[in-house]
């Protein structure tokens, strides 16, 4: 029982994230398992014409917990894609991929323990950053993430809230100043959302 | 005030530009912020930050011990510096130590307040601003003119300007375009840079942690490409526990820019990676620069509440006239002249503190609830003491301390002013006084005052009786208010008694910060209304009901006469403003007053004092109704009308363009009156009616109620 309703709150908590992101000019994707998001990754990377040449290559930080994708077998379809990620290769590169660790819903917000140098090359410096993000680490808000953050162990942590953005100049909202264009955040259902059926 | 304030004023004021980009952001921001907050209980959260950052304020040594320890253990370099001239030592001698060529900065306020971009050119290091404003008014030379938009006045085409010198081609002057520049021209420079500088907007003593609080990503490229990183930290940013960033979190981004949240918050805690597997040299330099000073003062300590989010510069009527060039030093705006009276430039603080106009706007907003006027009051209230009022204010103030000369003085303004007045209104003054009416009329001071008519009024004796308090401008410009008031009350079977040594309610002398004046004039006041057996004290002058209830006892607390303090306080509780005390009654239902059919709209007007320091909103707008008034809401209803009482003429070259606003909101509602509770307002917006010869009617409520009683 605790787990269904967990199953629900959940599901009302991801529509919350999705339209909080959107508000925010996010883009938000659904899928029900770490294959299909192996399949919405290698497709989404071709689809944004990622191939191995400065400017149109991308970016993995193969950390683990990549929410189930293994970024080896995906650098292995698709040229262009490197796990190696250093400034040269950020810097040179269209697409970054990261994996976050929770979700919030009520500002459609990811964060990410980001002590790890690769995790904040990928998301800074790309113009797309594409974020794995496990649909059931969606939690409702700042007050619900503070306990489980614990920034003696983690000296840098990243909270990311759509695409980079400037309103300086006279005021109008401008997408993608110094960070990335693009936001896209990949919810991939877990074990313990999978239960929950098809994904909208 | 210097002729060169006066022209930057008046120079600010002829800007096209400036006034049209600070008024439209100041529109969309009420709406904007509004939602922002939909669902938060603002007043409980700001009551929430107070308490943290107030109570960090009272411990920064102890916060201050506790942070260095938490950062160093956790690879950080702390240095408390007392003020500017260490901070920029320890940067510059780093950056020499480090063989440093390059620096790229996130935006910094502290950073500004010490001018550390000068110090570092001229030690020849090469440092650029990459917050896109900040960049924009480093490459023409500015100061901010916002703190959190710094480059708010300048236009598109100016920044296009700006750019092409640097990028040696025309740039055009589409926004995406110009953006894309300073992501390219600044994008090889995060690469390169040697070291990196921020700010922080938290400070957290727990565990040792920055947050960093941006949008544009520019502070995670300056805090994670360069092998150095050095963050530079007002003492007032420490909070004690890490749980205490989530309310300063919610506010910050909504107050600042009506975000939910900004695209960014970086929490850094020690010293991270570097891109090469190194581990980051992170300095942390907490800055003191007066803050212990402000802390340990009883009035300014809450100046340390605030969260920089300009909110108060957002909602100020004068700010989005002139911009924080003129109001402002580093720190622009409201705040930002308290912050100047402390860490900034003595000379240049003596000035912007006269440009606020004392309408509490800033006071409802502000998510540190900082009482900004209030401490504005306090500069000025402790400038006069250590140099003495200006000489011709002081003249006047003495005549303002003795009843019966000012009194005197005003009987014969009467008399002298014959040859310039018509209907009630003065519209032309001698060449030396047309400053002053210029933008409006002023009223005649009437051939008998209110305090002589009085007496001629036959009054019921009821079973209930109050002392009316008139204040100056009912008394001598608009004795008939004062008999509306006393007909209601009257109509209510309540007499209404008037002690004749009344006199003024000290408002003008404690906006100039005469506090001694003020604290006479209230000790005057006391005694005039001392052992009447009333049940209330009415008044129909919001300013005058304010200093009855709350500023008598404030200045009499600042001069040190405690001996008056009971009686203050007694007065206090009996003072009830116009419009209260009739909703009183008409509860009780001891007034009626008399619905009309079909009558013509009326739109209100909130007056400063009546709406933020009195609450007082609805009861005006429910007796409206209840007389069968149709009420149509202007624009703004509460923005100030520009008059300020001595404002208008100490800065009618303001006063006028805030009026005009006013004016502009009235026509709008096509209403053929407007109403208001205050006769200062009331003033000012007739005043300004009559110069344009407009028919809307301006009343103020007790003379719309008497004549709905049918009184007249």
């Amino acid at each position: 029982m605790a787990g269904a309703r967990g199953t629900m709150i959940s599901s009302g908590m991801f529509e919350t994230f999705r339209a909080r992101a959107e508000a925010v000019s996010g883009e938000v994707h659904r899928v029900a398992s770490d294959a299909a998001a192996a399949d919405f990754l290698a497709g989404f990377l071709e689809s944004e014409g990622v191939a191995d040449r400065p400017g149109s290559r991308a970016v993995c930080a193969a950390t683990p917990g990549l929410a189930g994708v293994r970024p080896e077998q995906l650098a292995a379809k698709i040229p262009g894609l490197t796990l190696d990620v250093d400034r040269k290769s950020a810097a040179e590169s269209r697409v970054g991929i990261s994996a976050v660790d929770f979700g919030l819903a009520d500002t459609g917000t990811v964060v990410q323990d980001a002590s790890s140098v690769p995790l904040r090359l990928v998301s800074t410096l790309p113009e797309i950053h594409v974020a794995l993000l496990r649909t059931g680490a969606i939690l409702p808000d700042l007050e619900a993430l503070l306990p489980r953050l614990d920034p003696s162990r983690s000296p840098y942590l990243s909270f990311i809230t759509g695409p980079s953005r400037t309103a300086d100049i006279e005021r109008v909202l401008t997408i993608g100043v110094h960070g990335p264009v693009r936001l896209v955040v990949l919810c991939v259902d877990g074990p313990a959302a999978a239960a929950e059926g098809a994904p909208s | 005030m210097t002729g060169t304030f006066r022209r930057e004023i008046s120079d600010a004021l002829a800007n096209p530009n400036l006034g049209g980009a600070l008024t439209r952001f100041s529109e969309a921001y009420r709406t904007s912020r509004a939602k922002a907050y939909e669902g938060v209980d603002f007043e409980s959260l700001r009551a929430r930050i107070a308490e943290i950052k107030g109570g960090a304020a009272g411990r920064y040594p102890e916060l201050v011990a506790r942070f260095r320890e938490q950062a160093e253990k956790r690879g950080a370099k702390v240095f408390l510096a007392d003020g500017p001239e260490k901070v920029r030592a320890y940067i510059l001698d780093l950056a020499k130590r480090s063989g440093v060529k390059k620096v790229v900065k996130s935006k910094s306020m502290a950073s500004e307040e010490i001018h550390l971009n000068k110090a570092l050119q001229e030690a020849g290091v090469d440092v650029r601003e990459t917050d896109l404003g900040e960049w924009i008014i480093q490459l023409a030379g500015q100061k901010p003119s916002h703190m959190v938009m710094p480059a708010i006045h300048l236009t598109k085409e100016e920044v296009a300007g700006i750019f092409s010198k640097e990028v040696h081609e025309r740039v055009s002057s589409e926004i995406p375009r110009l953006v894309k520049v300073a992501r390219h021209e600044l994008r090889e420079r995060f690469l390169e840079a040697d070291m990196g500088i921020s700010g922080a907007n938290i400070a957290v003593a727990e565990t040792g942690s920055l947050v960093i609080v941006t949008n544009e990503g520019n502070a995670r490229l300056v805090t994670t490409l360069p092998r150095i990183h050095v963050a530079i930290v007002g003492l007032e940013k420490l909070v004690p526990a890490f749980s205490d960033i989530v309310p300063i979190l919610k506010a910050l981004p909504r107050s600042a820019t009506s975000q939910l949240l900004t695209s960014y918050v970086s929490i850094i805690t020690g010293a991270a990676e570097n891109t090469d597997g190194s581990p980051k040299e992170l300095h942390i330099v907490l800055m003191d620069h007066r803050r212990s000073e402000m802390a340990g003062d009883p009035v300014f300590k809450e100046a340390l509440q605030c969260i920089r989010c300009a909110s108060c510069l957002n909602v100020c009527p004068v700010y989005r006239l002139v911009g924080g060039h003129v109001f402002g030093d580093v720190y622009t705006g409201g705040i930002g002249t308290i912050l100047t009276a402390w860490t900034g430039a003595l000379e240049r603080s003596k000035e912007i503190q006269g440009l606020c106009i004392q309408c509490g706007s800033c006071v409802e907003v502000c998510p540190g609830k900082i009482d900004i006027p209030e401490l504005i009051v306090e500069v000025r209230r402790r400038q006069v003491k250590e140099q003495g009022q200006p000489f011709v204010q002081k003249a006047i103030f003495k005549v303002v301390n003795d009843r019966r000369l000012f009194h005197g003085v005003l009987r014969a303004a009467s008399l002298a002013q014959k040859p310039f007045e018509k209907d009630g209104l003065i519209r032309h003054l001698p060449m030396f006084l047309s400053g002053l009416a210029e933008h409006r009329s002023l009223p005649a001071v009437a051939e008998v005052p209110f305090r002589d008519e009085v007496r001629g009024i036959a009054q019921p004796k009821g079973d209930r009786k109050v002392a009316f308090y008139a204040g100056c401008l009912i008394d001598f410009a608009y004795p008939g208010t004062g008999r509306s008031v006393v007909e209601v009350l009257n109509r209510a079977g309540v007499e209404v008694v008037f002690p004749d040594a009344q006199t003024c309610c000290g408002a003008p002398a404690r906006y100039s910060g005469a506090y001694d004046v003020a604290a006479q004039n209230a000790i005057d006041n006391i005694r005039a209304f001392d052992g009447l057996e009333v049940e209330a004290i009415v008044s129909a002058c919001p300013t005058c009901t304010a200093a009855l209830k709350h500023e008598f006892i404030a200045a009499l607390r600042s001069e040190g006469r405690s001996d008056w303090l009971a009686k203050a306080q007694a007065l206090a509780e009996k003072a009830v403003d116009f419009s209260s005390y009739v909703t009183r009654l008409v509860a009780e239902g001891r007034l009626t007053i008399p619905e009309g059919k079909a009558l013509a709209a009326v739109t209100y007007h909130d007056s400063c004092h009546l709406k933020r320091t009195l609450h007082v909103t609805k009861e005006p707008r429910e007796l409206l109704a209840k007389a069968g008034l149709p009420l149509v809401e202007m624009d703004e209803a509460d923005m100030c009308c520009g008059m300020g009482g001595s404002y208008s003429v100490k800065f009618p070259e303001i006063s006028a363009p805030i009026l005009g606003r006013k004016l502009a909101n009235v026509r709008k509602t096509g209403a053929g009156t407007v109403a208001m509770d205050c006769p200062g307002c009331l003033m000012q917006i007739r005043g300004g009616l009559d110069k344009e010869s407009s028919p809307i009617g301006v009343r103020h409520l007790a003379d719309l109620l008497a004549e709905r009683l049918g009184g007249r």
